[in-house]
């Protein structure tokens, strides 16, 4: 994984002394609650329902096991003992004091960690493919641009104070694992005929109000165009993106108002007169910064069976869990943060501590958190499986449910979030014990439930086969339910089913329609293929069929 | 009106310009202003095209920027097409509420050289903000010089793969 150098650390260190000095002034009542706002936006933290709100960064997902070690600390030391992973790869904590967060980031500075610009309306988080690295068909490890775009954007002097928040994801295999066609800007790795590497551009894509997906503005971009090119989107975005309303906000609305054919020709001006001041790329930057993603010491193993003869709930986590990995003898396994009991994506502290010792055991002591709220350990080898799963279980880590309904997606929703009109995590439980049953989940197969408390769309609801988003009504918690979305390959958007349901009829509906999909299904159909095959009008007639629905 | 600037004025009284007219007033009427005595100042709001102020620029010893609230971005981008794009080697300072210490340090990467700091401001402490940081990934003004850097500047080089 990538190290810090001299620059990096001496970066984040001062940028806790700035934000000690900030905290100190705002407690001391020199600096005013309206101007310190953007400045805690930029490190993370937000006041929220009951508490301040800690988004600390995890660039593209990738934790050492120290790092997740230093996270267990701080989540009990100054917080409830747990923290929340969310879909874009970070992790929050919901419970820490305002005089705290400053201790709390020099703490993260010295396992080279920070909060920087996980809020407030700049560049956030760039985020990846978390098999980026292992999967067996991908063009290039997308984690080195990730790196080089997160120093790039990191207090950039231009692009510090932009009309809305901005979120760039870079994936590298055929297979869209990072939703990248639903952020603003989406970056596909490619080759060009002579095997130089380069990025399919697109822009514009977005969930929360208004959900577009991204143009493409460039077929192949060439590596060392790179940051130049950024910066020329971004300036036309800085320039000409709406400030006068904060729902028109977003580079999307930009996209769409001047077409995409015009918005790419603003871009390409840009770019062609700025050249010559533009930030370049040179080669042994990319090359540094590649050398630290270089392959795992990875022993010469077979591919050996390991699941003949045993427990069926192992062969059950081994077929749901674990993946395949680009080395023979190796797998890649997910950690489960969707037991059947737990909020999706909160993980504890001995939690956490016991993933990182087992990261060091089997896996090359590296973690990683991915965009559906779980954890992975990325290269264990096919021999230790068993092992792990033992371990994983014993701390409530190995529910056998990735990829099938209760893996689902949520925000915060109602009980942490400001800004929320739904309580996600309570509806979230009941659909987790209405679907209690592994072999009925199974049968069901592969289905995507998210789950957002209001349209700001942190569940990602729109691009959920089943997609479910809190709505507020006279003050009364309703549930508006959408199906077809998809963010995994094929990228749409969900279609609204009809009316929304009361908070107790979520679990029940959406069962009812999965067994209207059970009735219809072909042979080996999944889910979504049903749905993309039949339409919604079977659904909408099941969803409905009960007098509940208003 | 409280000042801090990167760099001294030149000792001719003439560098102080005599007049500050809107962006709307100079593009209005621009052959009026060409023959002024004493030099002349423009002030920018946010939405101004800076790009139109290229055959103009000879004719201003002063570029004033404003940062109306704290959440204003516009000027940075302003800021840097002046000095890079425009070649504007006047005096760029940041004006107006959003002129805050705590912002400094970006506005001066970005070309800024003076600050008319918003009232409430301590000068002593908008000094020390412009020296927080002594290592940046970006490029940035020369003003403001940086122990150490990432990134350059200069467009593509051709030889990635």
């Amino acid at each position: 994984m990538y190290r810090y150098d001299e620059l990096d650390q001496a970066f984040v260190d001062q940028r806790v002394a700035e934000f000690r000095d900030q905290t100190r002034r705002y407690l001391a009542g020199e600096l005013s609650e309206d101007d310190f706002r953007p400045l805690r936006l930029r490190n993370g933290l937000y006041i929220q329902r009951h508490a301040p709100m800690l988004r600390i960064a995890i660039p593209y997902g990738l934790l050492s096991s120290g790092q997740l070690r230093t996270l267990a600390h701080i989540a009990r030391r100054y917080d409830r003992g747990y923290g929340h992973f969310t879909t874009r790869q970070n992790l929050q904590l919901n419970w820490p004091a305002l005089a705290d967060v400053p201790e709390i980031l020099a703490e993260l500075a010295t396992v080279q960690m920070h909060a920087i610009q996980t809020s407030g309306n700049c560049v956030r988080n760039v985020t990846a493919d978390h098999l980026a690295g292992i999967a067996p068909e991908e063009i290039d490890d997308p984690r080195p641009y990730c790196e080089i775009i997160r120093q790039w954007a990191t207090l950039h002097p231009e692009f510090t104070y932009l009309p809305r928040k901005f979120k760039i994801a870079v994936t590298g295999s055929a297979e869209d694992r990072a939703a990248s066609e639903v952020h603003d800007i989406g970056l596909q790795l490619r080759r060009d005929d002579g095997g130089g590497i380069g990025f399919t551009v697109r822009v514009g894509g977005g969930l929360g109000r208004a959900p577009a997906i991204g143009a493409v503005i460039r077929e192949f971009l060439p590596l060392a165009d790179l940051l130049g090119y950024l910066e020329a989107i971004l300036r036309v975005y800085n320039r000409y993106g709406r400030r006068d309303n904060i729902n028109k906000a977003r580079i999307k609305v930009l996209v769409k108002s001047l077409g995409a054919a015009a918005f790419r020709e603003q871009v390409e001006t840009e770019w062609s007169l700025g050249r010559e001041h533009a930030t370049r790329l040179d080669p042994a930057e990319v090359a540094r910064v590649r050398a630290c993603f270089s392959l795992p010491h990875y022993e010469p193993l077979p591919d050996i069976d390991v699941t003949s003869g045993r427990e069926p709930a192992f062969q059950a986590w081994y077929r749901y869990n674990t993946r395949p990995h680009r080395m023979p003898g190796y797998r890649a396994v997910f950690v489960s943060l969707k037991a059947h009991d737990s909020v999706p994506g909160d993980m504890t502290s001995q939690q956490m501590e016991a993933v990182a010792s087992l990261a060091d055991r089997l896996s090359f002591g590296l973690v990683r958190s991915t965009h559906s709220q779980n954890l992975l350990l990325a290269d264990v080898p096919q021999h230790a499986l068993h092992n792990a799963w033992q371990q994983l279980a014993a701390h409530g880590l190995a529910t056998p449910n990735i990829g099938t309904l209760t893996d689902m997606i949520a925000c915060p929703g109602l009980d942490f979030c400001g800004l929320a009109n739904a309580g996600t995590i309570a509806v979230a439980r009941e659909i987790q014990q209405r679907f209690d049953n592994l072999d009925y989940l199974y049968d069901l197969g592969e289905i995507e439930i998210k789950m957002s408390g209001c349209m700001n769309a942190c569940g990602h609801h729109h691009v959920g086969h089943i997609g479910v988003l809190g709505v507020d009504k006279h003050g009364e918690e309703w549930y508006q339910i959408s199906l077809g979305g998809s963010a995994n390959g094929f990228t749409a958007l969900g279609e609204v089913l009809g009316p929304s349901v009361r908070k107790h009829e979520v679990a029940a509906t959406i069962e009812r329609m999965v067994e209207t999909y059970r009735a219809l299904r072909r042979e080996e159909e999944r889910f979504i293929d049903t749905v993309r095959r039949i339409g919604l009008a079977p659904f909408r007639e099941s969803a409905y069929a009960h007098p509940a629905a208003a | 009106m409280r000042i801090l600037r990167l760099r001294e004025l030149p000792a001719d009284p003439a560098a102080e310009p005599a007049l500050t007219i809107s962006f709307a007033a100079l593009r209005a009427e621009p052959e009026r202003w060409g023959g002024h005595r004493g030099g002349l100042a423009v002030r920018l709001a946010p939405a101004d095209a800076v790009e139109d102020l290229a055959a103009d620029l000879r004719l201003l010893s002063l570029i004033e920027i404003e940062f109306p609230n704290a959440g204003e971005g516009r000027g940075y981008s302003q800021a840097r097409l002046l000095r890079e794009r425009l070649g504007f080697r006047g005096e760029l300072r940041a004006v107006g509420e959003g002129v805050r210490q705590d912002r400094l340090f970006l506005l001066a990467r970005c070309g800024f050289d003076a600050f008319e700091l918003a009232a409430g401001e301590d000068m002593q402490a908008a000094r020390r903000a412009l020296t927080r940081y002594d290592v940046a990934y970006q490029p940035g003004s020369s003003l403001l010089e940086m122990r150490r850097q990432r990134f350059h500047r200069g467009g593509s080089s051709s030889t990635l793969g």
